[in-house]
């Protein structure tokens, strides 16, 4: 198990590697000068010199990457030259908001994808079967966007349920919080479960169909054991991938989502770093998310040991 | 003659397929008394996994199944699911084919035998692993208490196996039905596996049905031995009466395509030529006579019935017997 750890631990660091410099390459040939951006249209040829100069800008590409790693690799990534905050600072200040968005999110979703799943694959084929499959590719094939607008005008507008928009720390206001997040984790969750349904239930439609199954119902178990105990387990491997994507996924935050409902996650940092060209800002937020990406995806290898012994000892 | 613990009366399982339904099981009598044992012989499609599964209720969702299945005084095919439940693992119990499938690869193996005994008897979780320790010891397994706390693939087949019978077993069943049992094992295992069977059998008085296509399997084992054929049943009879007069063709043909020490090396076995027939293309004659020696025009016209022989309990389904003792023939 050990072994497994660590082998999977150093297959991280070609990865974090790729990341990084990809990153650095997406924003450093971005068209556009930095240092013209900084100083604006008024700009003198000489101060634009003088800048670039300071920044290392003149420097070749190569050595600006491995400064930049450099000072990466020491926890610096940089400051925003508009706001004068740091990376780290901006995303510390926004990632609770898109944390719990997704956590919400992925656990409305689980709370609908998995029973669903379950229920259509014991009687695969039945009515309930055809009609959630049915209504998932429907649902699947909304926009989010035009989701969040029909659950802001039913839940929002018509019955006055819930706020369509806002924000307030959960440390100050709990319950408004959560009344705050409902919609948006609820517009995500929505696009969530039918792939969660989908995946769950075919895996295990096809682990029902395992030997192992029909001895369970040989040995006189009850149908709900034979269910969760014998078929979820060995069902659940895709779906803790499916899972796992979809976390890293909005760990990232979503533009659309966090736009539409005002919250001030790490999407809206990132749409805001863009429209005002705050590369270095873009730049760090970007390498961060594609870290946790990484590191979710280290977490889900960790939790197919736990799903499979066979993993575990090295079998698989 | 007491009533029998089980009675296969008129069976029949028909599997829809794109190409017609398929008649697996093509109603089939057989009876089996407590502590007995009976063996089913066929060659693979003969239909004897599915009456097996008819038996379990175990078939897949879109066979249908005719016929009456009596077990203990109960129809199996008319019994509620939940009374169905109570009496599958407890009173009725399998063990299948091959055990590198037949265990759940994520549940230990403390766990896939303790289940099926707290489900049934009223043991609380010390009781039933003690319990468990013993059923593995008397299996065959060393160290049991280890063996608890592992997964199925850190054990060996032989040893799945085993673990099987040992699940198997551990309501104390009326009847086990062991499903070719050991054609997944390496042959050094084999025997130990069906002396095993054979010897918790005898201490434990239940009845068994073991299924085979390996009449060598049933030789010594079983009291009674049935030979299915496309789907019937083409002869029957006790297993000493039938090794020392077979009627059937395909019994001696199946008997005839075991490899034998006395033949001389390089010598081809006799295989039997040709196919089964088509199930889901009812013949209308013998099923066997397309592959039949002794077929003669009689066979292609009309289904021979199952017949008595001179020997008591012997029946046989053939227009041309042949009546010549075991090992002569081909």
């Amino acid at each position: 198990m050990l072994n497994f750890v660590v082998r999977r631990l150093l297959a991280m660091l070609p990865v974090l590697l790729a990341v990084s410099l990809l990153t650095f390459l997406i924003a450093s040939l971005l068209p556009g000068d930095l240092a013209l951006v900084i100083l604006g249209d008024q700009a003198t040829p000489e101060n634009v010199a003088a800048l670039r100069r300071d920044m290392g800008l003149d420097q070749p590409l190569w050595w600006r990457y491995l400064s930049w790693l450099g000072h990466v690799l020491q926890g610096d990534l940089g400051r925003s030259f508009r706001t004068g905050q740091t990376v780290l600072q901006a995303v510390a200040e926004r990632i609770p908001v898109s944390l719990q968005l997704m956590l919400m999110a992925e656990f409305i979703g689980l709370l609908i994808g998995v029973p669903v799943a379950i229920a259509c694959a014991a009687r695969a084929g039945g009515a309930f079967d055809r009609f959630m499959t049915g209504s998932a590719f429907a649902i699947l094939s909304m926009p989010s966007f035009l989701v969040a607008i029909l659950l802001i005008y039913l839940f929002a507008v018509e019955l006055h349920w819930l706020p369509a928009t806002g924000y307030v720390p959960f440390t100050e206001e709990p319950l408004n919080n959560l009344r705050f997040f409902v919609l948006p984790a609820l517009t995500l969750a929505l696009a969530e479960w039918p792939g969660i349904m989908r995946v769950l239930r075919s895996d295990m439609i096809a682990t029902l169909q395992e030997d192992y199954i029909a001895l369970a119902k040989a040995k006189g178990l009850k149908p709900a054991r034979i269910l969760f105990v014998h078929a979820l387990k060995p069902s659940s491997l895709t779906l803790v991938t499916v899972t796992g994507i979809n976390i890293g996924r909005l760990l990232g935050g979503t533009l659309i989502v966090e736009s539409i409902f005002a919250l001030p996650g790490i999407g809206r940092l990132l749409v805001g770093a863009i429209y005002t060209r705050d590369l270095v800002i873009l730049q760090g937020v970007v390498l961060l998310v594609a870290c946790g990406f990484v590191i979710v995806n280290f977490v889900v290898d960790m939790l197919y040991a736990v799903l499979d012994p066979r993993i575990r000892h090295g079998h698989a | 003659m007491s009533t029998p613990l089980l009675t296969i009366a008129d069976v029949a399982v028909e599997l829809p397929t794109p190409r017609g339904n398929l008649r697996a099981v093509d109603h089939v009598d057989l009876s089996l008394e407590a502590g007995r044992t009976l063996g089913i012989v066929g060659e693979s499609g003969c239909g004897k996994t599915m009456l097996s599964r008819a038996v379990l209720q175990l078939l897949p969702k879109k066979a249908k199944l005719t016929g009456r299945v009596m077990f203990d005084g109960q129809d199996l095919a008319r019994l509620a699911p939940e009374s169905l439940r109570r009496l599958r693992g407890r009173d009725l119990a399998v063990v299948f084919q091959d055990p590198m499938t037949s265990l759940n690869p994520v549940l230990t193996i403390g766990t896939q035998l303790m289940e099926t005994i707290q489900e049934h008897l009223e043991l609380d979780a010390p009781a039933a692993r003690k319990r468990s320790v013993e059923l593995l010891a008397a299996v065959g397994i060393p160290a049991p208490e280890q063996r608890l706390a592992q997964y199925p693939h850190q054990c060996s087949g032989g040893m799945r196996q085993r673990i099987a019978i040992a699940i198997a077993l551990s309501c104390e069943p009326k009847l086990l039905i062991a499903d070719e049992p050991t054609t997944a094992l390496d042959v050094t295992i084999q025997a130990q596996i069906l002396d095993l069977l054979a010897r918790e059998q005898r201490r434990r008085h239940m009845a068994m049905i073991i299924i085979t296509h390996d009449l060598g399997v049933v030789a010594g084992r079983a009291d009674e031995v049935a030979v299915m054929y496309a789907g019937r049943v083409v002869e029957r009879a006790p297993t000493q009466a039938l090794f020392k007069r077979m009627h059937m063709p395909y019994t001696e043909a199946l008997l005839a395509a075991i490899p034998k020490l006395e033949t001389a090396p390089h010598t081809p076995l006799p295989a039997i030529s040709g196919r089964p027939p088509d199930p889901t293309r009812p013949l209308r004659g013998c099923s066997f006579a397309p592959r039949c020696r002794y077929a003669a025009g009689r066979c292609h016209e009309a289904k021979p019935a199952l017949a008595s022989a001179e020997t008591a309990g012997h029946l046989y389904a053939c227009f041309h017997p042949i009546r010549m003792a075991a090992g002569v023939g081909a």
